[in-house]
């Protein structure tokens, strides 16, 4: 879906790294420029984000909380993108993963808890996957167009899970819809509990094993895209249908498995809110990480790597930006959703707009006869 | 039979007021994805128009300037679609993404700035907003059994928005199949290389196509933020730019089906909004959630293929770089 630009012979870091750097900055620039247009300084902002997303132990703490849910959304993106797919349906994936990891909370009260958590991220990609199969078996076999079928799924999951919490899960006597709390052994542990397991004091914030899960889901994406016969099937669909019908590889089979996967990584967040953090089932608890998902693998390039790298700005900016509101109060989260846009805006859509002048700078000024000869 | 009589009308009377956003954004929809740009950004452009709309209105105290600024916005959005999508063949889907994205934000962001008021805009009152027109002898007919209730509930005491809307039907199927834009414009969406070999231009019957779209989804958001409601609120769309967007797929990007599709998806919530909690002998309560879910539960029963078969534009989707 996403074109891939013609070959070019300028260094890896100048396509790699300069251009989506560029985006990025222009991005950053124009959220400046809205900051100054309400009467604020955007240097001032800057600096309060920063700090209030790294000051403090704690405070990293709650980056890293949001970064692990940018990683399993922007790898879920991600993912299917590789396959030529856009899945906008992390956000209702996440969704009902968290609604399989909080209907195991409830039913295996008083298991161990290794075992409890065990079956709860089981069950946060098996519900996520299986959300996510629908659109992908309707794209393979009867060609109905992903990116519409994943909005539909959304409002879908939304409405469906409204109505499980205010009729069917909701705690009794309550009228907050949301259900009971899960028996403490169903509980992720908190990462400053774990840290000071091990003499490492930390201040008390949301992050919880769910960062390492995602690390490790990061990890192993990399190893499955780039190392695996599957990944590689996957990557030549995404690439070429065509081709890979010639070559033996069959693109319905690869679509299908593309999205199982993705919306298993989306899945998962469910495994960071639910039992990592709310302990409970609540209403809209994906509060847009799905779609942030689409602007961090843009950013990452769809790469592992980048992704991590990506979410950790997006982890920045979510806890900065709660934390700007605190001294600047006409600055709210809002704010972070317009960088977002216009980092999707940047970094997706208008990515060809600077792309050849950067490039052709590149060479006027560095190495317009090395590039030459090796045209020729 | 009386009673029923007067849900029926009470019901239609709903389902016109509902539906006009829907028919105005569908329509938008059309304009665009015929002319073979994908547009996602139904809704950031619906929400996009109601905040400039309230802001305006609520400044100036004039419900036209309102609709001056939120069609101009909403035109605004679409070129930056235009620009991402015809001029630099960006990826059409992650434009309308962005734009939905950063409209959300945007709105509640420079409200609360200028207005201080958590995200809306104050509320706007008498010249700063569209009132329901009344038609001559409406109260008079009033009582008359039958003819009386259809005119003075269906017929009129409507804002113009909702005439606007029903007639923007015909106008478009006439634009559409008839006049020798609507021609190219169809062209444009199935066939560019063809519409590109008779030396039009598809670059710019696309940006003309969405120049449409923006001006249409503008007179949907006016009217949800200073016609229906009494000012901008945050996420006031409410996904309606989505269920236009089904609307659009459900009628097969047609204007007369997409208008009855928009019309069906505004009866279930106007049945809905009646029925909430009644006990329907045979069938029990039915869930909101579950009429909620409707129109998006059968547009993917409908792209499926199981109902009918909704073939989009050949070339929706696909940016079209000349062949060099």
């Amino acid at each position: 879906m996403i074109a891939l630009a013609p070959p070019t012979q300028v260094p890896r870091w100048v396509t790699h790294v300069l251009v989506p750097v560029t985006n990025l900055l222009v991005a950053f620039v124009i959220a400046g420029i809205i900051i100054a247009a309400i009467g604020e300084d955007p240097f001032k902002a800057m600096k309060l984000l920063v700090l209030g997303a790294f000051g403090a132990s704690d405070l990293i703490g709650f980056t890293l909380y949001y970064t692990t849910n940018f990683i399993f959304t922007g790898l879920a993106v991600a993912i299917a993108f590789h396959c030529g797919l856009f899945n906008i349906g992390g956000e209702g994936q996440a969704y009902v993963g968290g609604l399989g990891v909080g209907l195991v909370g409830l039913a295996f009260s008083g298991w161990p808890a290794p075992i409890v958590i065990l079956i709860a991220i089981a069950a946060s990609m098996a519900f996520g996957a299986a959300w996510a199969f629908i659109p992908g078996y309707l794209q393979a076999k009867r060609g109905s167009h992903v990116v519409i079928t994943t909005i539909m799924f959304n409002f879908i999951a939304a409405a469906m899970i409204t109505y499980l919490l205010v009729e069917v899960l909701i705690q009794p006597g309550q009228q907050a819809p949301q259900s009971r709390e899960f028996d403490a052994n169903a509980w992720l542990p908190f990462m400053h509990d774990v840290l000071r397991g091990i003499g490492i004091n930390m201040g008390q914030s949301s992050l919880n094993l769910s960062f390492v899960i995602a690390l490790i889901a990061a990890f192993l994406v990399w190893v499955f895209i780039w190392h695996t016969r599957w990944g590689y099937e996957i990557r030549t669909v995404g690439a070429n249908q065509a081709a890979a019908v010639y070559a033996g590889i069959s693109p319905s089979r690869n679509i299908i498995l593309a999205m199982l996967i993705s919306g298993g990584l989306a899945g998962m967040v469910g495994i960071n809110e639910i039992i990592g953090v709310h302990h409970r089932l609540i209403l809209d608890f994906p509060a847009g990480f799905g779609f942030v998902g689409i602007a961090v693998a843009l950013m990452g390039r769809n790469h592992p790597l980048g992704i991590f790298f990506a979410a950790l700005l997006f982890g920045m900016l979510y806890q900065g930006g709660s934390e700007l509101s605190f001294d600047i109060p006409t600055i709210t989260r809002d704010l972070v959703v317009v960088i977002q846009g216009l980092v999707i805006l940047f970094s997706g859509a208008m990515e060809h707009v600077f792309r050849p002048h950067i490039i052709a700078a590149y060479i006027r000024i560095v190495g317009g006869r090395a590039v030459g000869a090796a045209a020729e | 039979m009386e009673e029923f009589f007067t849900m029926i009308v009470l019901i239609a009377d709903a389902t016109l007021r509902v539906s006009t956003p829907l028919i105005l954004a569908a329509l938008a929809g059309l304009y665009a994805e015929r002319s073979g740009v994908v547009d996602i950004a139904l809704e950031g452009k619906l929400l996009g128009a109601a905040f400039a709309a309230a802001t305006v209105a609520a400044v100036t105290h004039s419900a036209w300037l309102g609709l001056a600024a939120g069609i101009t916005f909403a035109v605004a959005l679409a070129m930056i679609h235009a620009y991402a999508c015809v001029t630099h063949k960006g990826d059409q889907v992650v434009s309308g993404m962005a734009i939905n994205i950063l409209v959300a934000g945007l709105g509640p962001t420079l409200a609360l700035a200028w207005f201080r008021q958590g995200g809306q805009t104050p509320r706007v009152e008498g010249a700063a907003r569209f009132h329901p027109w009344s038609w001559p002898g409406a109260e008079a007919v009033a009582d008359i059994p039958v003819i009386g209730p259809i005119y003075f509930e269906i017929i009129s005491g409507h804002n113009m928005f909702v005439y606007i809307a029903v007639l923007c039907v015909p106008l478009t199927a006439w634009v559409i199949y008839k006049t020798r834009f609507g021609l190219r414009l169809r062209a444009v969406g199935e066939s560019p290389e063809a519409v590109d070999t008779a030396g039009i231009s598809v670059d710019w019957m696309r940006y003309q196509a969405l120049i449409v779209t923006g001006i249409l989804c503008g007179i949907g958001g006016t009217y949800l933020s200073i016609a229906q409601n009494a000012g901008f609120l945050r996420n006031m769309s409410a996904g309606q730019g989505f269920i236009a967007l089904a609307a659009l797929i459900f009628g097969k990007w047609r204007p007369w089906p997409t208008m009855f599709a928009c019309f069906l998806f505004a009866f279930t919530d106007a049945v809905q909004t009646r029925l909430q909690g009644v006990d329907i002998p045979g069938i029990g309560i039915i869930p909101v959630q579950f009429i909620q879910a409707l129109p998006f539960a059968l547009t993917v029963i409908l792209l499926a293929g199981f109902v009918g078969k909704a073939v989009a534009p050949r070339a929706s989707g696909i940016p079209y770089i000349k062949e060099r």
